[in-house]
């Protein structure tokens, strides 16, 4: 296939993941500041939100205060954020434009009409409470419908491949990125546990990679943070863990060499991050620091990113 | 000006015999329901995206062409005189483009002036001697036709270069086909679905003979910000090849390929709907970065084939245009099927006279515009329009032509008061492969949906009609 089109598929996925992790955020944020005072302590969780999304330092150059009304306008609405949920439904439906060719009419249709949707019902963006949370729901439900349809229509060849590298890589940024930012309040076994204020962080965190119900599924106990730290990171079976989104892209790869007869640097450069997390344990990674490890392994996420991008995009 | 000739009503208002199961349909269905399919057409179009771009309005970036639903209809008698003639046609634009690149015939027979080609800026040197596969340059044409009569189909304009409106033929029908089955029950029309497959059989019959058995064909288009880029998209997946942009494409040894997941690629033919001046940027604008860098280096190699051909925008140029009849008749010798409109070219003394005294009863086009820009209906124009025109024709008399208004015929067309007369002009696609030269039985009808209204162009408020054909 062309390479332009698989580069389109490719950021396609990302940018409709990438707004659902927007959107996730943003309801939980929504839900941790409408606790009393008292049980969130003086953290400006806006603020965290904003760290989460990797745009802090572009909110600042056009706001003053991370405040509801600015963070929610400035992640969901902003056309001068680029990864505003706006914007990345813009740039998915441009990207759908270029390969209309190789997408299915289903996946197009649901990205056609979330584009028709986001100009004629939240052009103005969202003016209460009620609203927004209408809004957020629309985000989630495009991109688990775009999801849907590609999973249910789309040939298994290598236009769904690449596809699924852009979501597995997204969100395994995304994932990482709550991590980073909330990794102060992820301790391990034998530290004093945080009373009802690290709570919320807690469910918090669960709730925007929409893994509070699956915690209690796995692990069938109360909120740990080493707990959490270990579903997120290395537990395969959620779909949100690095695990998990290292083992689908390892797979995907594979899937591509085969059918091109061919691995290369993405192939080895994947498996290595797979290989690290598949023999890691909790224990050693909070012996050697969640910071670090973190860090390095957004590292090595978005270099895999540039590695793709030169074996197969361009 | 004269009546206008109704394909329904004709003359005198008797009822024509190919719309007689339509006359009789409209009866019965109350016009509410009408009016919800017409809704449910929109509907349907925006869903699959169907949009073109206006140049200049950055408000409506992406727009509908307005869609009517009332068919227009011809007997299969009148779509036989039709297609003879627009093949005669094609085969003498054909034969005129060899002709004008090779041995030059008909100027040294005096038939067209010199300088008419050689200094139109569409004329390209580069294709002085230059072979085509098959000595065909223009694979794909778009014959604007017009009706004044139940007789005469006339050619108002032939489109040689990018001619667009294909996808609204085959989209119009779809729509059709979902909403009125019932309508569709009480006609045998034609169909027209196998375009997509004789276009492509017709692309890869003009192969280079450097291509293999399987040549490899691509859409090329200048980007999603075309106003013509939903039908390039929609072409390229049903003909099933790729949709290319000229940064997909590289020049390498005198050979084209396209970058892919896999590597290198080569090209055979590329369905190029990109203008002749943007196409290698180091042959024509070094300006333009939608086009291959050394695409007519491979061209002049004679490895890639090119459709249409570089430079038939000299065939269709609308001062070649007024010698068209003396062309087909040169060429084939035969009697044109299709009339031209009268043409007055402004650049002879005799004729720029007589456009001056009569600019409130004519069209003055100008010789190098399409899409219905830059203008003048006389008829419809106040006289301050008429005014600057007037200057403008007498600064620069060659860049114009001028013709009598036509009594354009109408359709009956859904408005805001119910069916009304509009009308129309009708775009067959004319294709031409290696042996044969095929229309698939309609083209796309447009329509003028201002009461009154002469001009059809969708970028000045003209909508569609599907156009059907009756099989008898």
């Amino acid at each position: 296939m062309l390479s332009r089109t698989a580069e389109n598929l490719y950021w396609l996925a990302r940018y409709v993941e990438r707004a659902e992790y927007i959107a996730r955020t943003i309801d939980a944020t929504l839900r941790v500041t409408a606790l009393p005072a008292a049980y969130i302590g003086k953290t400006n969780e806006w603020e965290s939100a904003l760290l989460t999304a990797g745009v802090s330092a572009s909110f600042y150059e056009a706001y003053l205060e991370a405040n509801e009304q600015n963070v929610v306008e400035y992640l969901a609405f902003s056309p001068s954020n680029p990864s505003s949920i706006k914007n990345c439904i813009e740039a998915a439906r441009l990207n759908s434009r270029s390969v209309r060719t190789a997408l299915t009419s289903e996946m197009w249709d649901t990205i056609n009409s979330a584009w028709l949707e986001l100009q004629e019902v939240w052009g103005k963006g969202t003016s209460s409470r009620e609203e927004l949370a209408r809004f957020l729901r629309f985000v989630q439900e495009t991109s688990l419908r775009f999801d849907g349809s590609a999973y249910r229509t789309m040939l298994r060849n290598d236009a769904y491949w690449f596809s699924r590298l852009g979501v597995h890589l997204e969100r395994a940024d995304n994932t990482a990125r709550i991590l980073d930012v909330k990794y102060h309040v992820l301790l391990p076994e034998e530290e004093h546990v945080g009373g009802p204020l690290d709570y919320y962080q807690w469910t918090s965190i669960l709730r925007s990679v929409s893994a509070l119900t699956a915690y209690h599924w796995v692990y069938r106990e109360t909120l740990k943070p080493w707990l959490i730290a270990d579903l997120l990171i290395l537990n395969d079976t959620l779909p949100r863990s690095l695990a998990s989104c290292y083992s689908n892209l390892v797979r995907n790869l594979d899937q591509i060499g085969v059918a091109y007869g061919r691995q290369g640097p993405a192939q080895r450069h994947a498996r290595g991050v797979r290989n690290r997390l598949e023999h890691s344990h909790m224990d050693d990674i909070f012996q050697h620091g969640v910071h670090e490890f973190i860090q390095e392994f957004i590292a090595d996420n978005s270099r895999l990113g540039e590695i793709i991008t030169r074996q197969y995009l361009i | 000006m004269a009546v206008a000739f109704d394909e329904m009503n004709g003359p005198g208002g008797d009822l024509r015999p190919a719309y007689q199961e339509l006359s009789r349909w409209l009866k019965e269905t109350p016009p509410e329901a009408l009016e919800y399919r017409r809704q449910e057409a929109e509907l349907l179009f925006r869903r699959i995206g169907i949009t073109f771009a206006v140049y200049g309005d950055a408000e409506a970036q992406e727009r509908l062409i307005p869609f009517d639903v009332i068919p227009r209809i011809m007997s299969g008698k009148e779509w036989t005189v039709l297609e003879k003639g627009l093949k005669q046609r094609v085969r003498a634009l054909n034969m005129f483009l060899r002709d004008i690149y090779h041995g030059r015939d008909i100027l040294r027979a005096n038939i067209i002036p010199d300088d008419l080609i050689f200094q139109n800026p569409v004329f390209r040197p580069e294709m002085n001697g230059q072979s085509v596969p098959h000595d065909v340059y223009v694979h794909i044409a778009g014959i604007d036709i017009v009706r004044v009569d139940a007789e005469n189909f006339i050619v108002l304009e032939d489109n040689a270069r990018t001619p667009s409106g294909v996808s609204y033929m085959l989209e119009n029908r779809e729509i059709m086909m979902r909403l009125f089955p019932d309508l569709f029950a009480r006609h045998r029309v034609a169909p027209v679905e196998r375009y997509p497959d004789e276009l492509l059989a017709a692309l890869r019959s003009v192969a280079p003979l450097s291509a293999s058995a399987e040549p490899t064909v691509a859409l090329m288009t200048p980007g999603v910000y075309n106003s013509a880029y939903y039908e390039h998209s929609f072409l390229a997946d049903k003909l099933g090849i790729e949709l290319v942009e000229g940064r997909d494409l590289i020049v390498k040894s005198d050979e084209v390929f396209m970058r892919t997941t896999e590597g290198l690629k080569r090209v055979d033919v590329i369905y190029r709907r990109v203008d002749d001046d943007f196409l290698d940027p180091l042959t024509f604008r070094p300006d333009s970065a939608l086009g291959v860098p050394g695409l007519m280096s491979a061209y002049a190699a004679g490895n890639i084939t090119l459709a249409n051909a570089v430079g038939t925008g000299i065939a269709d140029d609308k001062a070649i245009y007024s010698y068209m009849p003396e062309i087909v008749k040169f060429y084939l010798g035969e009697e044109p099927i299709l009339k031209n409109v009268p043409t007055w070219r402004c650049r002879e003394p005799k004729d720029l006279a007589y456009v001056l005294d009569n600019l409130s009863e004519l069209v003055v086009k100008e010789v190098h515009g399409s899409g219905g820009y830059g203008m003048l209906i006389g008829p419809a124009a106040t006289k301050a329009t008429i005014e600057a025109f007037r200057d403008k024709l007498k600064r620069e008399p060659e860049g114009f032509i001028a013709q009598p208004t036509l009594a354009l015929s109408t359709c009956p067309t859904c408005t805001a008061s119910g069916l009304a007369p509009r009308h129309v002009d009708l775009r067959p696609f004319v294709l031409t492969g290696s042996k044969h030269v095929t229309i698939v039985p309609g083209g796309l009808t447009r329509v003028a949906l201002k009461e009154g209204s002469l001009v059809v162009n969708s970028s000045q408020g003209g909508g569609t009609k599907d156009t059907w054909i009756l099989d008898e």
